[in-house]
């Protein structure tokens, strides 16, 4: 095991630039610290760090050992079944149709919040008198937890007595069936999505925006450009790895939505709206087909994991380009 | 101002006052909804003669409803602040190492926790869920605390490093050469410069255990129940308590919304985990 070296920026290096400025805790007696417990530091101060993050561990590698059997609370004692789980997955229907109802969700969720979020940033930079008292409140729907938003949305979706409906009256449309189609279960369920966070959007390019240099609009401003030309040329691509951060965290965070679709729709009418958790949570939770419910989550949790090593590396590129280009 | 400059400023907050209509008017529907008496709930939408027995049913001792909601209350606080000072006690000394000190597995750590951040719940929830059953953890304080880890220890470990590394290890350097020994440099120099930091961060991971559904959903049942599971069994039966659940649902919206008033100034880096800095 090689000997932790201190960094550049946080090297306590003290006089003779190696660290051998230990101490006893006796003022005014310094003395040298053995290399070998000065080496060990680092490693007694992350050790509880550790030992947590091993108790997090066990589950999941216990989680991944049960994919291998058919544990279910019928058949306490199981049997080794190899990859069966797995494939039985994938040939199921049920399974492609969670998938497809997950990227659905997921990518217009984003969508929505990315574009609504930069648009409210926008609006809330022009820094006018109104700007700036709602932007106070702004934070407000993301504190709330997903699913008593949901639960709120819910009561005010009711077709019958909901007030949503009751206010669309009088544009004649008080009849929206909402969460009571296939289709209008997922958009009711991204439209909360999109309430809870598009402040979480809206706050980081709201502080990238904030943080640009301000020579270059000015420079665009003496020559004349237009609005759109100063957006599309100067504020996008410098407020990109801002709003690339945003976008990385609401991807994946709504890959593995739950709250909200428990509360809102329980993953109906029928199964239009059983996200790949909601599946996990019925097989695993409700059937108590252990290891069939945990093989559903193994699944998701590789492509979230894919997902965030492909974005991650995009991310860093663009902070890069970004970095050179200012 | 020309004209136009004047027009664009008027469509500006014309979109600025739409956009605040809808994320402002599901809070105010269910203050609206909170003081209905049961008898006009259908058949009312703004006129009505509001009451206060909605709050007295939910607030009250259990068995108005069936619903220990108070307790339910008190649950939230006592593991979400568990978890949070747990995570702070771990956190803390674990974070500094790894703002510190460049060591073999200390990167790998970091991201291990950050993987928790975006790891499905679930995945580690059910096979928790039958270890509990096999341990007595489920449906305990400790148990709930345990599990927040998963919330809570990453934001602090990734956003206390951030702080960390801001702060200039000269001043600790300079404590370090009058004498002080490492650990009263961390003590005394380090962390009382990043309290701050470590307030804000600790009331954001507060906020996020409070807000959490899925675990108290699978891992208690009735004497460790949050809030967020509770707030949905007003809903429960063949007459759904609409004022209730408003009601329910309001009261536990409160500590979070108050928290994250007074903690507006470190919410970027807090919740893009130090990738952003304002």
């Amino acid at each position: 095991m090689t000997a932790p070296t201190e960094t550049d920026a946080g090297a306590p290096t003290g006089t003779g630039g190696t660290g051998k400025t230990g101490g006893t805790g006796t003022p005014g007696a310094p003395l040298r610290v053995p290399r070998w417990r000065r080496s060990l530091r680092p490693y007694l101060l992350i050790v509880p760090a550790l030992l947590l993050t091993g108790g997090i561990l066990y589950p999941f590698g216990l989680g991944l050992y049960y994919t291998l059997f058919d544990f279910s609370a019928t058949k306490p004692q199981p049997d080794l079944v190899g990859l069966e789980n797995y494939l039985t997955i994938v040939r199921q229907d049920a399974f492609w149709r969670s998938a497809l109802v997950t990227s659905l969700y997921a990518i217009g969720a984003t969508a929505v919040e990315t574009v609504l979020g930069v648009g409210v940033a926008l609006l809330l930079n022009r820094s006018s008198r109104l700007g700036r008292v709602l932007e106070k409140v702004l934070i407000l729907p993301l504190m709330i937890a997903p699913v008593i938003a949901a639960i709120m949305w819910k009561l005010m979706l009711q077709p019958s007595v909901g007030v949503v409906n009751y206010l669309l009256r009088p544009v004649g449309l008080g009849g929206v069936q909402w969460t009571d189609t296939p289709t209008g279960a997922l958009l009711s369920s991204i439209m909360v999505d999109v309430w809870v966070y598009t402040p979480f959007v809206a706050i980081l390019a709201l502080a990238g925006l904030r943080s640009l240099p301000r020579s270059p609009f000015e420079a665009a401003a003496v020559d004349g450009a237009g609005w759109w030309f100063t957006f599309r040329r100067l504020t996008l691509p410098m407020l990109w790895p801002y709003v690339l951060v945003a976008v990385i965290f609401r991807f994946m965070d709504s890959l593995k939505v739950f709250d909200i679709i428990y509360a809102l729709t329980e993953g109906g009418p029928g199964d239009s709206t059983v996200v790949l958790q909601i599946r996990a949570y019925l097989e695993a939770i409700r059937f108590q087909r252990y290891s069939l419910g945990i093989s559903y989550m193994i699944i998701l949790w590789a492509v979230v994991y894919l997902a965030s090593m492909v974005l991650v590396r995009y991310l860093t590129r663009a902070q890069r380009r970004a970095a050179e280009a200012s | 101002m020309n004209r136009r400059n004047r027009l664009t400023s008027v469509a500006a907050n014309a979109a600025l006052v739409a956009y605040f209509m809808f994320a402002l008017f599901p809070v105010a529907w269910m203050a609206i909804l909170s003081l209905k008496p049961a008898d006009q709930l259908f058949n009312t939408y703004f006129s009505f003669s509001p009451t206060l027995e909605t709050y007295r049913t939910v607030l009250g001792a259990a068995g108005d409803e069936g619903v220990p909601f108070v307790r339910f209350f008190v649950n939230s606080l006592v593991v979400s602040v568990g978890a949070v000072a747990l995570s702070l006690l771990i956190g803390l000394p674990a974070a500094y190492a790894a703002a510190r000190w460049r060591f073999r597995g200390s990167e790998n750590l970091m991201f291990t926790l950050l993987s928790f951040r975006f790891a499905p719940e679930l995945t580690v929830i059910i096979p928790l869920f039958v270890l509990y059953q096999q341990l007595g953890l489920f449906d305990t304080y400790v148990g709930m605390i345990w599990v927040l880890q998963l919330v809570t220890l990453p934001l602090i470990v990734w956003i206390m490093r951030s702080y960390f590394s801001d702060l200039s290890p000269e001043l600790e350097q300079a404590a370090l050469l009058d004498g002080y020994n490492r650990r009263q440099a961390f003590l005394r120099i380090a962390l009382p410069l990043v309290k701050p930091g470590i307030a804000a961060v600790g009331l954001l991971a507060f906020i996020f255990a409070w807000n959490n559904f899925v675990f108290p959903l699978i891992l208690t049942s009735s004497e460790a129940q949050t809030v967020t599971v509770g707030a949905l069994s007003f809903l429960g039966g063949d007459r759904p308590k609409y004022n209730l659940t408003a009601a329910a649902a309001l009261v536990s919206v409160v500590p979070p919304l108050l928290l994250a008033l007074t903690i507006q100034r470190y919410l970027v880096r807090g919740l893009s985990f130090g990738a952003v800095k304002s």
